[in-house]
């Protein structure tokens, strides 16, 4: 047996919490900090380990580093961690931000409450159990019960509204699980009763997965929905997001770091990995219907921010617009849009997650986030505009930084399946450079008023809390290839299983990307002789047919 | 499953007549001329030996021991006679594993099964941690005495009567022990004219529930000839009923009966009074074993007497538990007496084992029993935590006695915490196994509809106990803060350019305030919310070791499975 990193990866977090918490109370609050801190960092350690360990290739598509351990065996439920290329690096950015959101102090001029610390390493441990778990109990519950830590770090503030804030994120959440929970139960007991007679029900996701794929369409497509409700709520895509900028400009710096970094992950990974895999016939049927929401999310988030008066609210809206994109790429339900779609969640953490760092040092400099109160600090403090400035370059996409890679991977991998969504997709991208830019001019341009003029430039403890996530910006926009190799062959994985499932689709692997990103024929899983008839043919794969011509038919 | 071995006849010349070859419909007594021995095998009464013995020599002695002599004698008789009883079913549940058993003992009026050693289980359990829970309070209300505590032991005599009734007239025996234990008890808090107003109350709706229940047995026996579960089940699968509105009436009046009991939906109106007035540990008692025997009796009844009418009753469960579930959850938004507030809940949260029970299964009814048994936990916790910090007399019931508890007792709160969430049904905890197992079972039923409405209403109970998280988790409120309240010189809402002054935390706190008190109508709980905590939190050792024990169990439940699988291995059929 080699060594259980995953379950380290897991406990390792949740260890430090209940330490921290069990700490006696007349050791000092620093005591406290510097544990959480370097359980963070080992924990980092670990991941980067991990990341560098795994084994690339197509002979590796599947899960690695497993571990399989019986839990509650009468109901079929196990403990089951695995990694893949889809969530390697969702572990890792997880990994990068929580320690640094927990160097942020949540409520300047005071120590960290150790309590605040504690609940932040519980969440850090609850989404990397989400980020692993293989089994659909083990990751309904690792996904549900983020929502307590996130919960009192968000109150872990000192904002005026963080009450309401807090509640209104635990009870969209709450809501958006029922139907996650009956989903979930769902799928189990359908698939069980299809299972050969004499073996038990399980609830890993091979085993689901394989079964949920023969159930009626009508079925599948019921339980993508309830599933997708709960995803949703928690991404959030845009007629469920309304939780969303109450709780992150509500919570503290580090808060928000977590909560736009990694918290809404779970949900855009959740559809990956539990959705788009244990559904994929109704995925393509109901492309159309998570396309239109993500391309309505782009536009109307890129809008919303550019008017917002609150610094912010404004990065905010943004990552509704952000999500837009990541949800836009994995329903291209191409190799290059899955590829984009993943980069850009870990984009999206590096840069949202820089984002709320910065505001957050604005808000200790200044105490407050609006644009007429700010202004004019680039003059006082030029560190701070340039990193700003790096940082949010990188969130609207400029080549050689990292979110340009996964923009451009996601609209060219849509742009071959549904055009029309990728175009509307593209004018998001411009829309998001107009708002970010415009709210860099209004604090940082001009010239600075009275009160701005004594604003302190960055600290070395702020400029090595940035650091991390400035390299993994410039790395990964111009070196991409070590996160490709890791994602691709799992994503190869997806689309075959996909096409598998759904023969009358054609993913045209050939386009515009080929060469690294074209599925590799060996992957493609025999092809029934006679499609099925158009009748069955879904929206999403109509539209796929115009683009086929190219496609891999030999 | 139950198997109708009997056991050899005890006398001479005497046959059981309870076997299947028999025709006898009365069954259970002696069928030779004369003889009026019934064989009694002691162990599948045990339990019940146990209970109602403790409750005679807690009697006895505090007739001769002078008196407040020995402080803590009869909480300690109490608790070591609930754990004698827990212990019993633990050693009666192996010997049902091991052994091929007789189920139906005493003359048939008694089944010993699987269920009836599980029930006794979590009647022992829930008279210990009673007892315990008890003491502390009536020590500082100044009430103690041997009373309570026999009428807690011969409550939950009741109770085991219920859970181990093999007709409907034992059933009615032990509900009878049980509720008239209970209405004594509600009323028990003599210087509290809530407590006597409650007691009243319950007992006037429990007595026209008894009622309702007794006229339903009457009805069930006009229409099947017998009031044994057995012989209405032979009757109802040999034979083909015309018209069957008796029966029915019948079945709807033992529902009604017994729904009273579990506070369902819409037999609920007692529960809030009750448990507002009633003293507090006491509450917690009667919410764990009063909704648990009504369960065993329901189950009971429907599963091993009417299984053939499953198709009737299980619209009629469906209605309970979904008006349970949102009627529940709804009211408790508007409530800002904590007893009430949890009143209420424990009304949604009846609604889940009515969930259960309505999918009618083998995954149903086990998904219920462990409901119940977790929820005995959760409860009994919930309300160790109110007696304390409600203080002497009971003089903080609102809302506000919650505020700030975190900074007062972090290990108060946190424990509080985990009940709170366990009873929203968040993971890890058994509350969320137990919606987990309830809501499969209706599923593997295909009833998404009632798993979703569940699921929505757990959505809406969430709030609650976030309320209430909140609340704890709040700055304390200061004396100076009230007057300054009062005097009105509250800083004016802080601009937002104000640097985080004093009058920044104060928005602050007012939006907590805010969301916790959201709906609430009452201009006075508003206020009430700004009264003072009382400043020391004295929390009795005996109570201490009850909410470990309760925490303990429900992260230990939520987490692993032995408990789990022990309600799997309940079975409620006949054997063929």
């Amino acid at each position: 047996m080699s060594f259980p990193i995953l379950d380290v990866i897991v406990f390792l977090p949740l260890g430090a919490a209940l330490a921290i918490a069990l700490l006696p109370r007349q050791e000092p609050a620093t005591m406290a900090k510097w544990l959480a801190l370097s359980a963070g960092a080992v924990e980092f350690a670990f991941a980067l380990w991990m990341v560098i360990a795994f084994k690339t290739g197509d002979a590796h598509a599947g899960f690695q580093f497993t571990t399989k351990g019986s839990w509650f065996g009468d109901l079929g439920i196990s403990w089951y961690l695995g990694v893949d290329g889809i969530s390697l690096f969702l572990v890792a950015i997880t990994a990068l931000l929580f320690p640094i959101a927990m160097a942020t102090k949540p409520v300047p001029d005071a120590h960290t409450p150790r309590a605040y610390l504690a609940w932040m390493l519980l969440l850090e441990s609850a989404c990397m159990a989400t980020f692993l778990s293989l089994d659909a109990f083990l990751f309904f519950i690792a996904f549900e019960i983020t929502l307590v830590p996130g919960y009192f770090v968000i109150l872990g503030g000192d904002a005026p509204r963080r009450g309401y804030a807090a509640t209104k994120f635990f009870l969209f959440t709450f809501a958006g699980s029922a139907f996650l929970f009956v989903g979930i139960l769902a799928t189990y007991l359908l698939v069980s009763a299809h299972l050969p007679t004499g073996t038990t029900g399980s609830f890993d996701i091979v085993t689901l997965a394989r079964g949920a794929m023969r159930l009626p369409l009508a079925d599948q497509e019921l339980l993508l929905l309830s599933f997708g409700v709960a995803f949703a709520v928690k991404m959030p895509l845009v007629p469920f997001h309304t939780w969303m900028p109450d709780a992150y400009t509500q919570a503290p710096t580090g808060g928000s770091m977590v909560l736009a970094g990694t918290l809404f992950k779970l949900g855009a990974y959740g559809i990956l990995r539990w959705g788009i895999f244990l559904f994929p016939r109704a995925a393509v049927d109901l492309a159309p219907l998570a396309l239109t929401l993500a391309a309505v999310g782009i536009i109307w988030g890129s809008v919303v921010a550019a008017v917002q008066r609150d610094l912010k609210r404004l990065v905010a809206y943004g990552s509704v617009a952000g999500v837009g994109f990541i949800v836009v790429g994995l329903f291209g339900f191409t190799v290059q849009g899955i590829t984009g779609g993943i980069i850009e969640m870990v984009n999206h953490g590096l840069s949202t997650g820089g984002l709320f760092l910065l505001v957050g040092m604005v808000w200790e400099r200044r105490r407050t986030y609006r644009f007429n109160e700010l202004g004019g600090l680039q003059t006082v403090a030029p560190v701070l505009g340039w990193v700003f400035m790096a940082v949010l370059l990188s969130a609207a996409g400029l080549p050689g930084l990292n979110g340009f890679v996964g923009e451009l991977l996601v609209l060219i991998g849509t742009f071959i399946t549904h055009r029309w969504w990728a175009v509307v997709a593209t004018s998001g991208a411009l829309l998001g450079a107009i708002y970010l830019l415009w709210a860099y001019q209004r604090v940082f341009h001009g010239p600075a008023k009275a009160v701005n003029a004594g604003v302190r430039d960055m600290t070395w403890a702020e400029r090595a809390a940035i650091a991390p996530l400035l390299g993994g910006m410039i790395f990964i926009g111009v070196y991409p290839q070590p996160l490709l190799v890791r994602v691709q062959p799992a994503v190869d994985h997806l689309i075959a299983h996909i096409e598998y499932a759904d023969p009358s689709l054609k993913i045209p692997a050939s386009g515009v990307g080929h060469g690294t990103f074209a599925v590799p024929p060996d992957q493609v899983v025999d092809t029934p002789a006679a499609p099925v008839p158009s009748a069955a043919s879904p929206t999403g794969a109509a539209s796929a047919t115009g683009a086929s011509a190219t496609g891999r038919a030999k | 499953m139950i198997t109708l071995v009997t056991l050899p006849p005890s006398g001479p010349g005497c046959t059981i007549s309870n076997a299947v070859a028999s025709d006898a419909k009365v069954s259970g007594l002696c069928s030779a001329p004369g003889s009026l021995s019934i064989p009694v095998e002691y162990r599948s009464i045990a339990p019940l030996l146990i209970l109602g013995i403790a409750a005679l020599v807690v009697l006895g002695l505090s007739a001769t021991l002078p008196k407040r002599r020995y402080p803590g004698l009869w909480a300690g008789l109490t608790f070591a006679a609930g754990l004698g009883t827990a212990v019993d079913g633990v050693v009666q549940w192996v010997n049902l594993n091991t052994a091929a058993n007789t189920n139906i003992t005493v003359g048939g009026q008694v089944l010993y099964d699987h269920f009836s050693a599980f029930f006794a289980i979590l009647f022992g359990c829930a008279t210990a941690l009673g007892a315990l829970m008890s003491d502390g309070y009536l020590g500082r209300e100044g009430l103690d005495g041997p009373e309570p505590y026999v009428l807690m032991l011969l409550c939950s005599a009741g109770g085991v009567l219920m859970a181990e009734a093999a007709g409907l007239i034992t059933l009615f025996l032990g509900l009878e022990v049980l509720s008239i234990s209970l209405y004594t008890m509600t009323a028990y808090h003599r210087r509290r004219a809530a407590s006597g107003e409650a007691g009243l109350k319950y007992f006037i709706l429990g007595s026209f529930s008894s009622a309702l229940f007794i006229y339903g047995a009457a009805l069930v026996y006009g229409a099947t000839g017998s009031t044994q579960y057995y012989e209405i089940f032979r009757f109802l699968t040999s034979t083909a009923i015309a018209h069957n509105g008796i029966l029915l009436a019948g079945m709807a009046f033992l529902i009604a009966g017994l729904g009273f009991k579990v506070a369902a939906v819409p037999f609920h109106f007692w529960t809030p009074d009750v448990y507002q007035g009633a003293p507090t540990p006491f509450v917690g008692y009667m919410a764990a074993v009063a909704k648990a025997a009504g369960f065993a009796g329901l189950l009971r009844v429907l599963m091993l007497a009417l299984p053939t009418e499953v198709a009737n009753w299980r619209p009629a469960i469906w209605v309970l538990a979904t008006a349970s579930v949102l009627v529940g959850s709804v009211l408790a938004l508007a409530q800002s007496d904590l007893k009430r507030l949890l009143a209420y809940s424990s009304i949604s949260q009846v609604g889940y084992v009515l969930i259960g029970l309505q999918a009618g299964t083998q995954a149903g009814w086990s998904a219920a029993s462990f409901y119940l048994f977790t929820y005995t936990f959760m409860v009994l916790g919930t309300f160790a935590v109110v007696g304390v910090i409600q203080g002497r007399g009971e003089v903080r019931n609102d809302l506000g006695a919650l505020r700030g508890l975190a900074g007062r007792s972090p290990w108060l709160a946190a424990s509080m915490l985990v009940l709170l969430l366990a009873q929203a049904g968040v993971p890890l905890t058994s509350g969320f196994l137990g919606k987990w197992v309830v809501i499969s079972a209706v599923i593997g039923k295909g009833q998404y509809g009632l798993a979703l409405i569940g699921m929505l209403g757990a959505a809406i109970a969430a709030f609650i106990y976030l309320r209430l998280a909140l609340l704890m988790y709040m700055p304390a409120v200061t004396a100076a803060g009230v007057r300054a309240a009062e005097a009105g010189v509250r800083a004016a809402p802080g601009g937002q350019g104000v640097a985080g002054g004093p009058g920044e935390a104060e928005e602050g706190a007012e939006d907590l305030e805010a969301m916790a008190t959201a709906g609430l109508a009452a201009r006075g709980a508003v206020v009430a919310l700004r009264a003072p905590s009382s400043a020391r939190l004295r929390v009795p050792t005996a109570t201490a070791a009850v909410l470990a024990v309760c925490v303990a169990f429900t992260v230990f439940a939520g987490v692993s499975s032995p408990v789990l699988s022990l309600a799997h291995s309940i079975g409620l059929t006949w054997a063929p």
